[in-house]
């Protein structure tokens, strides 16, 4: 145990103050960083926005009263040459507390209304006519991603286009549940929601530049809470056009590959997983026709590529200790022509 | 009950108490413990129970932090580590807050209204046992208890336990049922207690002691124990329904068969969010005890604090669902909860200007207690504001379930209740034991404490705001989280030292401590005219009491209370 805590922290401890990096010693990719006071969404502004002027009002309260209470805790100590009597005995003052019964009154009426009114301006904004709509399922411990007026299955990643100027492209989201409670949270794009089994939930991003924001789920939901990660990738239009055409697309047919596939059809694998044009239609698990445009494995525990792809089948724990997924057990030749077929599915 | 003692049976309770005390053996004094209905063994027995736990909810708490201190750290295994913040959460609510605050009242309110002991003597012992059964029965299950994805042991659910994770379907094996029974015996025997604490202050008032003049703490627990009545009974029946869904197929929770799992978060918070009123009222009640001893002060606007109080439990009533503002209410039920959580903002201030009113003009006294209560004072006051925040429901929607929210509850739950639980224990441990705590141990407890607390809890605000999102196992590097987290593992080991500082003194002070005497602090209410430890039966002779503050009456004839009230 020693080893493994303390050796970590006492080299991050020097690599960090060697580095002077407020952040990370990783180098945190500022744009990566889910950066709440930094947002590139309507909803997102508007909670930014509000956030600033409600940080401004308890600041100012905060200044008043730390000052009045560093001000009694200085002026009113017990002095060294003091006369042992006791100070006068003040037992209330109607006035006095008026007023500061008052204006706490005051100050909550004003951060009550600036907060309704941003409550309504997201809660309830008309859905444009360009808006794109996505369902999200919320499922241990990944996002199935459905486009369904564009037939698109995906996991773990969201692509939308972006609103620019006046052409508004705001994609609207409903949120499910195929199991448990959990929450779809991707901050500089808006405010989290929950997704709630056996209801649906609807919320909006709207971002104004190109560009990947990271997010994950947001409420407990089980062993692997803490790897339910989420991609969702702003593109420009023609971006996003460009992705729905391939993503719409059959997975292609790679004669050298037929070996994998077979291993595909018949093992477990399609019990829980999709290809599309395959006897595979499981959907426990995600859909995999386009597994290799998908930039991790696993909701994010992992970078996608061949390598880690094989790792992944043959013991999925190693990545994801609790995830539902079993360790396949197939020997090497399956697990290497399975492999090969997979990396074909672009 | 026999609270109509005759001055004989004093007198040969007395003889028969020293005869034993004479030649105890250890098998006499643990059996006087076991089978004590005193109000003061009662107490100290449950603070003695809250304490240890404080010490394993720390241990759990430590854990986590190592755990969170770099990224992709395999110190725990992600089953284990949600076992312990479920564990870590649920000790710190049931094991640790609710016996030390019931312990403090059990002790402290017969001796402030100048009883001989609670009204049903009996069944506060019952209460008691029940605590300690539930929490025994808790902890059981790291050992007898299979729990999720094949984990041993202890619940992993969370401390809030939502539905439908709690459903047989996904929380197989027994970790969850040891944590409703656990939680829920121990839910009884603070109804039993609350009960109790209710019918005491109400029928046993010394004479003189009207409403209007009773101590504040005593108000204070009495509202304190109205919620608990009102607010813990919907936790017990969600309970006993989940119950009925794991064992006899019941579908109240069961989402797959139309179950629902927002009546499961209704039913948690409408217990949830009172409760942490119902912990943070004594800790109120503390301040306004120690504060204006310290500042030689009557308590300034007594009518507007009483008011206040109430005013919140009140108000805490119809708050709940601001923990649910992500769970897809409509506006208009979004905007109610704001505008109810926001109210509560309004007494909360009041209370904080009137401490400081009674601070105002007086001649203050650092003694432990009162750093501790000044420290109170500041950090309620962030956590406040940083309430305000949370209560405006889009902010909520981006720091609900973050860390900035784990700063905030640790603001109020450490910041504020802990630290007035310390206060507690420095200012009346002379009375329990006739011995003063350490000054100096005390001073090094408050400052490691107090300075472990802001590098932990202040940065902990920073991750959240980041993005990161609590009850993670582990988060991959690059985010910006790394140093941010390692800071506020850094803190622990302060915090950890602190309270290591505390057992050293009480034990200290137990046998070489500085004789108190009755009255060590010069104060005013009706305990410190008993002895230090009391009697058995607290006072000789039933005081009468003219002001809130019977003994600066006392003290200055000249110039008594009761003329100004």
């Amino acid at each position: 145990m020693k080893s493994r805590v303390l050796l970590p922290i006492y080299s991050l401890v020097a690599l960090r103050f060697t580095q002077g990096s407020v952040w990370s010693a990783e180098k945190a990719d500022p744009a990566l960083v889910p950066n709440i006071f930094a947002p590139e969404s309507t909803p997102a502004h508007a909670i930014f926005d509000l956030a600033v002027f409600v940080l401004a009002i308890t600041g100012a309260i905060f200044v008043v009263v730390t000052g009045l209470l560093l001000y009694a805790v200085i002026r009113f100590r017990r002095r060294a040459d003091d006369d042992g009597v006791e100070p006068a005995q003040v037992y209330g003052s109607g006035p006095i507390e008026a007023a500061w019964t008052i204006v706490p009154v005051l100050i909550v009426i004003v951060l009550t209304l600036a907060t309704a009114r941003v409550v309504h301006e997201l809660q309830d904004a008309r859905k444009p006519a360009g808006a794109l709509d996505v369902q999200v399922i919320g499922r241990q411990w990944w996002w199935e991603v459905r486009y369904p007026k564009l037939g698109i299955v995906t996991a773990n990643e969201l692509h939308v286009p972006i609103s620019q100027g006046s052409e508004r492209s705001p994609t609207f989201l409903d949120l499910r549940s195929a199991d448990v409670v959990h929450s779809f949270w991707v901050p500089r794009l808006a405010g989290k929601l929950d997704l709630v089994p056996n209801k649906v939930n609807s919320m909006w991003i709207e971002p104004e530049r190109p560009g990947l924001f990271l997010g994950q789920c947001g409420t407990y939901c089980g062993t692997q809470h803490a790897l339910m990660l989420l991609r969702v990738y702003a593109e420009t239009p023609r971006d996003f056009a460009r992705w729905v055409a391939q993503q719409k697309k059959l997975a292609e047919e790679d004669p050298s590959a037929a070996a994998g596939r077979l291993v595909f059809e018949r093992t477990a694998c399609v019990n829980c997983h999709a290809v599309n044009g395959t006897v595979g239609d499981g959907r426990f698990g995600p859909d995999l026709t386009h597994l290799m445009s998908r930039a991790t494995l696993a909701s994010g525990a992992v970078p996608n590529s061949p390598e880690a792809l094989r790792a992944w089948i043959k013991s999925p724990d190693q990545f994801k200790p609790g995830v539902l997924m079993p360790a396949m057990n197939l020997n090497d030749a399956d697990l290497d022509n399975l492999v090969a077929y997979l990396t074909t599915l672009k | 009950m026999n609270d109509a003692l005759t001055t004989g049976e004093i007198g040969s309770a007395m003889t028969s108490g020293s005869a034993t005390a004479a030649q105890p053996t250890v098998f006499d004094s643990i059996q006087s413990w076991l089978v004590t209905v005193d109000h003061k063994k009662l107490g100290l027995m449950y603070i003695m129970y809250g304490l240890v736990f404080l010490l394993v909810g720390g241990m759990e708490a430590t854990l986590i932090r190592i755990q969170l201190a770099v990224p992709d750290n395999h110190f725990l295994s992600p089953q284990v580590f949600n076992q312990m913040f479920t564990m870590h959460g649920t000790t710190m609510v049931f094991l640790v807050g609710m016996p030390i605050i019931f312990g403090f009242a059990n002790y402290l309110v017969p001796l402030i209204i100048g009883a001989r002991d609670l009204a049903f003597p009996r069944l506060n012992a019952f209460g008691l046992w029940l605590s300690v059964f539930g929490g025994l029965l808790l902890y059981f299950s790291f050992v007898g208890a299979p729990g999720m994805a094949g984990a041993g042991g202890a619940p992993d659910v969370g401390w809030f336990a939502y539905a439908p994770l709690t459903g047989k379907a996904f929380s197989k094996g027994h970790s969850t049922d040891y944590w409703i029974l656990g939680t829920m015996i121990g839910g009884f025997g603070s109804i039993a207690a609350a009960a109790n604490i209710i019918t005491t202050i109400l029928c046993m008032r010394c004479p003189g002691m009207t409403l209007r003049k009773m101590p504040l703490l005593a108000w204070l627990n009495l509202v304190m124990c109205g919620m608990v009545l009102l607010c813990v009974s919907p936790l017990t029946a969600a309970q006993i329904m989940l119950l009925l869904d794991r064992f006899v197929g019941s579908h109240f929770f069961d989402t797959q068969a139309g179950g629902s799992a927002a009546l499961w978060m209704h039913f948690f918070w409408i217990f949830g969010h009172p409760e942490v009123y119902i912990l943070i009222i004594p800790a109120f009640a503390f301040a306004s005890e120690i504060i204006p001893v310290f500042s030689r002060k009557a308590i300034f606007g007594y009518p507007v604090m009483v008011g206040a109080t109430v005013a919140i439990a009140f108000v805490s009533m119809s708050v709940w669902a601001h923990h649910m503002f992500t769970v897809g209410m409509t506006s208009t039920g979004n905007t109610f909860f704001v505008v109810s959580t926001m109210m509560v903002g309004i007494p909360t201030g009041i209370k904080i200007f009137n401490w400081l009113g009674t601070m105002w003009g007086g001649k203050l006294r650092f003694a432990t207690p009162m750093i501790f209560s000044i420290a109170f004072l500041f950090q309620f006051l962030i956590a406040g504001l940083t309430g305000i925040m949370l209560a405006c429901a889009p902010w909520d929607w981006q720091l609900n379930d973050s860390y900035f929210l784990v700063a905030h509850f640790h603001y109020t739950l450490a910041g504020a209740l802990v630290f007035m639980i310390f206060a507690a224990i420095y200012y009346w441990f002379p009375k329990a034991t006739g011995r003063l705590l350490s000054e100096r141990l005390g001073k090094w407890h408050f400052w490691l404490f107090a300075i472990g607390f802001h590098v932990t809890f202040d940065t902990m605000h920073i991750p959240g705001i980041l993005g990161m999102p609590r009850r993670v196992y582990t988060y991959q590097a690059g985010r910006g989280w790394d140093l941010l987290n390692l800071i506020c593992t850094i803190g622990v080991a302060f915090q950890a030292i602190a309270t290591l500082i505390l057992v050293v003194n009480i034990i200290w002070s137990l046998r070489k401590g500085r004789p108190a005497g009755n009255d060590p602090w010069d104060a005013w209410t009706l305990e410190w005219a008993a002895t230090s430890p009391p009697r058995e039966y607290n006072f000789a002779e039933i005081p009468t009491v003219r002001s809130r503050r019977p003994l600066w009456d006392l003290k200055h004839p000249g110039d008594p209370d009761w003329k100004y009230e």
